[in-house]
C-alpha cells in the first residue's frame, strides 16, 4: 500500500518539527512516541517548547539531556518505579531550561481550551499555591457570574504538534487508541495535529463497527504517520509489550553524568538499528 | 504474628477508605493502592455486597475511567471522588505540601522532586485527602514548606470543598483539624512512642501524651494483603511487590 499520509520512518516525522516548535508529549501509559523522540535528537532539534500532557518521563529527560528543549511545561517529570530523571535535574540546576511548573488538570484544561480555540479557561484550585505565584501567565479573577468567588484563568495551550504512538493505523490512517483519550486531546489541541507512529498498518476500517470506532483517533487530527515497531520502547505499550526494566536500570546508571548520558545517546539514539533490537 | 511496616500501613489505609464509594490512587503509590484494593475487598464482602469504585493510575485493570486522564479531575470537581492520596517532599504543620523542591531559590532548588502532579487541584476538591509519607523525619515534616504545591485548608474565600483528613507515616497517624489548622496525633504504630513522634516531627501538633496504638491487621486481613492484594497491585507496581511480597506470586 502507498498512502500520502504514511511516511517511511520516525525520522521523516521528526524532520517536520522545526526548531522552536511547541510539541506535546503524553504520559507513559498513554502511548509514548519514543522512536520519534530519538529521531528528534538525531535531527538535532533545538529550542523546543515541550508541553507534557500532563507529565512525562524518559522522553522528556532524553530531549532535555540532548539539549533540544528551551522551555518545559509540566506537572511532573517522573520515571515512576524506574529511577530518577537526572538530566532534568541537571538542566534545572544549570538554569539551562525555562520551567513552567503546573498541576495536571491545568495542562489538561489549557489543552481543552486549545482544542476549542478559545483564549483561556477557568479552573478551580491553585489559588494561594506557589505554582500560581510563579506563573505570571495565569490570572485570578472574580467569577463574573457569582459573588466572592475568586477563580484562576489559564491561557489556552496550542502545541504545533503532538507526538503520539498507537498500536495500529487502519487503511485510511485512523488510529486505534482504545481508551487512551489523552491522545485525542493532544492531537485536537495541536495546530498541525499529531505526528503518529504505529506498530503496524492494518488493512481494516476502524469505523466499520461501533466497538472499534469508539476507540479511534480520526485521521483528520493526524499530520503524518510512520510505522515504528516497538516505537514506545523502552516504555511499554498497553497490552502489546511491557516496560524494559533492564534498559531503565542501564539508563539510570548512565544518565547520572553528562558523559554517561552522551554514551547512552551514542549507543541507543544515534545507532538506532541496534536500539530497536 | 509478625506484621511488616508495609502491611500495617496497607491495613491502616484500608480502614481510612472503608466509608468511601469512590477512591483514586495517584502516581508512585503502591501502599495506598494496596490499601484501596483491600478496602474494596472488604466492601465487596459486606452484606449486601457494596461496590467501591477504584482507579489506580498506572493500572489498566483497576481503572474505572474511560475518558482519559482529565476524567479523574472532572470526577473530583463533580464531587464523585471521595478520597485521594497526596504526599510531599515536605509537609508542614498547617498541612501545606511541597512536591517541587527544597533549598536554593526556585526553580534552581538544591533538591528537586518530580513535581506537583494533580495536587494543586485535588487538594482543594477531594473531601478525604489522605497525606501519605513513609519517611517521618524533621527533614520531611517541617515547620514551613519551602514551596507550596498545594496550600492546606485556610479561610481565604477560595472554593475548597476538599482537604486533608490526616497524615499517615511510618510512625503514626495524625488527624487534621481543619478549623484549628493543626495536626492531632491519633495513633502511634506498634513499636513506636509518642516521644519518638515528637523527636522526629518538625512542627507542633496536638494530642494527648497517651495515645492508642494503631490497630494491627488480623490473620484474615494479613492473608488477603499477602496473597490476592499483593498480586493485584503487582500489575501497576511489579518492583514493589517483588521487594515486599516476594512470595505473593
Amino acid at each position: 500500500m502507498s498512502h500520502d499520509w504514511l511516511q517511511g520512518s520516525a525520522d521523516d516525522l521528526a524532520a517536520r518539527v522545526p526548531d522552536g516548535a511547541k510539541i506535546a508529549i503524553g504520559v507513559d501509559t498513554a502511548g509514548v512516541a519514543m522512536e520519534t523522540t530519538r529521531a528528534l535528537i538525531r535531527r538535532g532539534a533545538r529550542d523546543l517548547h515541550l508541553v507534557c500532557a500532563p507529565m512525562a518521563g524518559l522522553a522528556a529527560d532524553l530531549l532535555i539531556g540532548a539539549g533540544c528543549v528551551a522551555t518545559l511545561e509540566t506537572s511532573a517529570i517522573t520515571f515512576g518505579e524506574y529511577g530518577t530523571a537526572h538530566r532534568f535535574h541537571d538542566a534545572l540546576k544549570r538554569g539551562a531550561i525555562k520551567l513552567m511548573d503546573a498541576t495536571c488538570p491545568a495542562i489538561y484544561a489549557a489543552l481543552e481550551a486549545g482544542a476549542k480555540d478559545i483564549p483561556f479557561i477557568p479552573l478551580r484550585g491553585l489559588i494561594g499555591s506557589d505554582l500560581a505565584a510563579h506563573r505570571p501567565d495565569w490570572k485570578v479573577i472574580d467569577n463574573p457570574f457569582g459573588e466572592d468567588d475568586p477563580i484562576l484563568l489559564l491561557p489556552a495551550i496550542r502545541p504545533d504538534y503532538a507526538l503520539i504512538h498507537a498500536p495500529y493505523a487502519d487503511r485510511n490512517g485512523n488510529l486505534f487508541i482504545g481508551r487512551r483519550r489523552d491522545l485525542v486531546l493532544m492531537a485536537q489541541a495541536s495546530r498541525q495535529g499529531a505526528l503518529a507512529t504505529v506498530e503496524e498498518v492494518r488493512d481494516v476500517d476502524l469505523f466499520s463497527s461501533e466497538e472499534t470506532a469508539a476507540g479511534t483517533l480520526p485521521a483528520i487530527y493526524i499530520a503524518s504517520t510512520a510505522v515504528a515497531v516497538r516505537g514506545a520502547w523502552p516504555i511499554g505499550l498497553g497490552d502489546h509489550y511491557e516496560v524494559d526494566e533492564a534498559h531503565f536500570r542501564r539508563y539510570a546508571e548512565l544518565a547520572r553524568t553528562a558523559d554517561g548520558f552522551a554514551r547512552y545517546l551514542d549507543e541507543f539514539v544515534h545507532r538506532r538499528r541496534q536500539a530497536a533490537e | 504474628m509478625n506484621v511488616s511496616r508495609q502491611e500495617l500501613l496497607i491495613h491502616t489505609v484500608a480502614g481510612l477508605l472503608l466509608p468511601c464509594r469512590s477512591v483514586a490512587v495517584g502516581a508512585s503509590s503502591p501502599i495506598p493502592g494496596a490499601g484501596a484494593l483491600l478496602a474494596r475487598d472488604w466492601a465487596a464482602r459486606e452484606i449486601p455486597s457494596r461496590r467501591l469504585f477504584l482507579t489506580i493510575l498506572g493500572s489498566r485493570r483497576h481503572n474505572s475511567m474511560t475518558s482519559g486522564g482529565v476524567e479523574l479531575f472532572d470526577m473530583a470537581a463533580q464531587g464523585r471522588l471521595d478520597a485521594f492520596f497526596l504526599g510531599g517532599g515536605q509537609i508542614d504543620g498547617e498541612a501545606n505540601i511541597n512536591l517541587v523542591g527544597a533549598g536554593g531559590t526556585y526553580p534552581q532548588t538544591a533538591v528537586r522532586w518530580p513535581g506537583s502532579f494533580g495536587s494543586g487541584y485535588l487538594y482543594y476538591l477531594v473531601p478525604r485527602v489522605i497525606l501519605f509519607r513513609e519517611e517521618h523525619t524533621r527533614r520531611v515534616l517541617v515547620p514551613k514548606v519551602d514551596f507550596i504545591s498545594a496550600p492546606g485548608p485556610r479561610n481565604d474565600g477560595v472554593y475548597r470543598p476538599g482537604g486533608p483528613i490526616g497524615l499517615l507515616t511510618n510512625l503514626c497517624w495524625f488527624a487534621f483539624d481543619r478549623a484549628r489548622r493543626r495536626f492531632v496525633l491519633e495513633t502511634v504504630h506498634p513499636g513506636h512512642t509518642v516521644e519518638e513522634v515528637h523527636d522526629n516531627t518538625g512542627f507542633d501538633f496536638d494530642g494527648a501524651a497517651d495515645v492508642p496504638t494503631t490497630a494491627l491487621p488480623d490473620a484474615t486481613a494479613l492473608a488477603a494483603i499477602r496473597g490476592p492484594i499483593a498480586r493485584q497491585i503487582a500489575e501497576a507496581y511489579p518492583r514493589f511487590v517483588a521487594q515486599v511480597f516476594p512470595n505473593a506470586a
